[in-house]
């Protein structure tokens, strides 16, 4: 039924390659709220039929970015650009669906209440038994919202996002603060429209989402983009791995290991960080019969961030935030 | 580098006439079933100038009262009306927008396509079809309990003048909660609304208060909108009507002023 997960992966990893046409865009982008630069010259391009992942820790701009490119902000400086026009305008906002983190929505009104109303606002909807469909709303489409789960209300707004047939969705922190399963559900019908042939642009906090969903990955952090890439690009870089081990290697030789992105010596024990574990382990066993104390331990997502801008990030980084 | 889409072309937005009134109608009507279904809203709404016109205007006064030569349960359908009709415009509007702003669902609402103005329509409708519900509760509890008797003709106007009357209250709902946050919106409109009620004489008649009130009374648009609803009944003041409609029109204008300014700050055009 589904392909293989290195499957996908490979077939996900050809598809961002290849060029297609820049459908939304910030161009030289600044956003400035008083002295809090939320985005500094950002250049983003979202293309045709990918599913780019903006992906960042809280407070990097994500929100502000996808505010900006749903013409809800203006830019301080630079441009937005959605399907060669302004998304302040109604027309090109027909061809745009949003899904927004909203602390409170009408909880009176019933789920296929909320569907029909946003429904009317686009020419052409989705049927609106395919909305509920897409969104897997069957069982509960007759509930007022405010007696909905959190994960079936995140699955309202999704289905508000799409309803109206957009030819491309903004979704912002789609599955934050949901469980495990709530999550995967959402994932699922996300890449169920992706399947549809739309493009989306997602924001996340979770580098596995990213993984799980996107064709690229763009990284964002203070207000600018640090890594661009395929999500195995993107894991090379930030979600590698780090041995640690006692070996009687030299430095050099360690660094000149596949796949090995920087080695450190503490004392007698290496710290070597590494895109792959196993490959390296594999070398390391066998030019070194001694070596001990072996340890792996995954890179935490704070920690590659650290590690990208200090290393991806063509400029050093300013002043943070004030 | 991939250029920019080459104007793929952005169809202009041809939205049929009958598209928009859809849009228009179905907003209205599910305004009205948000708010319907939200008790301690459609509840208070009507639920407080009926209590209030039962205790003032039935129980504590007979049937036969009378103030200034009017009958007392009728004046007091005048002006409980315009309590009635100020507090669901007043609530209706601001304390939905209020919430709806602060907490996200019309940032929702503003990325889609909709209408901006299709949303605030919506707002004005609904707090006006509440409006014509107290009014017509007040009528009947009036014509069956207290000896009211009303024309068809005066019913109409009564009815006419309260329900429009709801937009002067309305814009300035739109322009507190503009400028009112989520949990601070309803104790805002409660000083406003309170205070404003009973100086402009509509819990007890003006000419039982004291002059100096009677006097600032004329500063406050519930005044203005009372005598209109009075003089139906024969009851006003010795004033022009057409001073008191230009009060509530340049009131309205005022509000929808600084409801514009709350607009345009949100959507972005005076700052950020």
């Amino acid at each position: 039924m589904l392909a293989t997960m290195p499957e996908i992966q490979e077939l996900r990893d050809v598809r961002s390659h290849s060029s297609r046409t820049v459908v939304a865009q910030l161009r030289q982008v600044s956003k400035t709220f008083g002295v809090v630069h939320a985005l500094r010259n950002l250049d983003f391009s979202v293309r045709a039929g990918e599913l780019l992942a903006l992906l960042g820790p809280n407070g990097a701009g994500k929100t502000t970015a996808v505010k900006l490119f749903l013409g809800l902000m203006r830019p301080t400086a630079g441009t937005v650009n959605v399907f060669g026009g302004n998304p302040i305008h109604a027309e090109v906002r027909t061809r745009i669906g949003a899904m927004l983190q909203v602390a409170k929505v009408p909880e009176t009104l019933k789920v296929r209440e909320h569907i029909d109303l946003f429904s009317s606002y686009y020419p052409r909807p989705l049927p609106q038994a395919e909305t509920v469909a897409i969104a897997g709303l069957q069982e509960i489409k007759d509930r007022p919202f405010g007696e909905l789960s959190g994960g079936q209300k995140q699955r309202v707004l999704f289905a508000l996002a799409l309803c109206g047939d957009p030819d491309i969705l903004f979704l912002d922190e789609p599955t934050v603060g949901l469980d495990v399963e709530a999550r995967r559900l959402l994932w699922e019908q996300i890449r169920k429209l992706v399947g549809r042939g739309k493009t989306i642009l997602l924001t996340t906090h979770y580098l596995e989402e990213a993984d799980a969903l996107a064709d690229r990955v763009a990284v964002i952090n203070r207000g600018e983009i640090i890594a661009e890439g395929t999500p195995s690009e993107i894991k090379a870089k930030t979600c590698g791995r780090r041995i640690r081990c006692v070996s009687s290697l030299d430095i050099e030789t360690l660094q000149s290991f596949p796949g090995v992105a920087e080695v450190k010596r503490d004392r007698d024990i290496y710290e070597i960080r590494v895109a792959e574990a196993e490959p390296v382990l594999r070398e390391l066993l066998l030019r070194d019969a001694a070596v001990r104390d072996i340890e792996v331990v995954g890179a935490g997502l704070e920690e590659a961030f650290l590690a990208l801008t200090q290393n991806g990030s063509s400029e050093p980084q300013t002043s943070g935030r004030q | 580098m991939a250029t920019v889409a080459t104007t793929i072309n952005s169809p202009a937005l041809a939205r049929p006439f009958g598209r928009t009134l859809t849009i228009y109608a179905k907003e209205a009507k599910f305004e009205f079933l948000t708010r319907l279904r939200l008790r301690a809203f459609s509840l208070s709404t009507i639920g407080f100038p009926v209590m209030f016109y039962i205790l003032f205007g039935l129980v504590l006064n007979g049937k036969e009262a009378a103030v200034n030569g009017t009958h007392f349960a009728t004046y007091l359908i005048a002006t409980f009306g315009t309590f009635g009709v100020m507090g669901a415009s007043l609530f209706g509007t601001a304390a939905g927008l209020a919430t709806e702003r602060g907490l996200g669902w019309l940032q929702v609402k503003r990325a889609s396509p909709m209408p901006p103005f299709a949303y605030f329509a919506a707002k004005v409708v609904m707090s006006m079809i509440f409006s014509a519900a107290v009014v017509l509760s007040l009528f009947a509890l009036g014509v069956t309990l207290g000896g009211v008797h009303l024309t068809a003709m005066q019913t109409m106007k009564l009815l006419g003048i309260l329900v429009a009357g709801s937009l002067p209250f309305c814009a300035m709902g739109l322009a507190i909660g503009y400028f009112a946050g989520p949990t601070s919106a309803a104790p805002i409109i409660q000083l406003f609304y309170l205070p404003l009620s009973v100086c402009s004489g509509l819990w007890v008649p003006l000419m039982l208060l004291p002059k100096v009130l009677q006097q600032f009374a004329h500063f406050l648009p519930p005044y203005h909108l009372a005598q209109l609803a009075l003089g139906v009944v024969g009851a006003e003041q010795q004033e022009s009507a057409a001073s008191h409609w230009v009060v509530l029109i340049g009131f309205t204008l005022i509000c929808l002023g600084v409801a514009r300014i709350g607009f345009q700050r949100d959507e972005g055009k005076t700052y950020g």
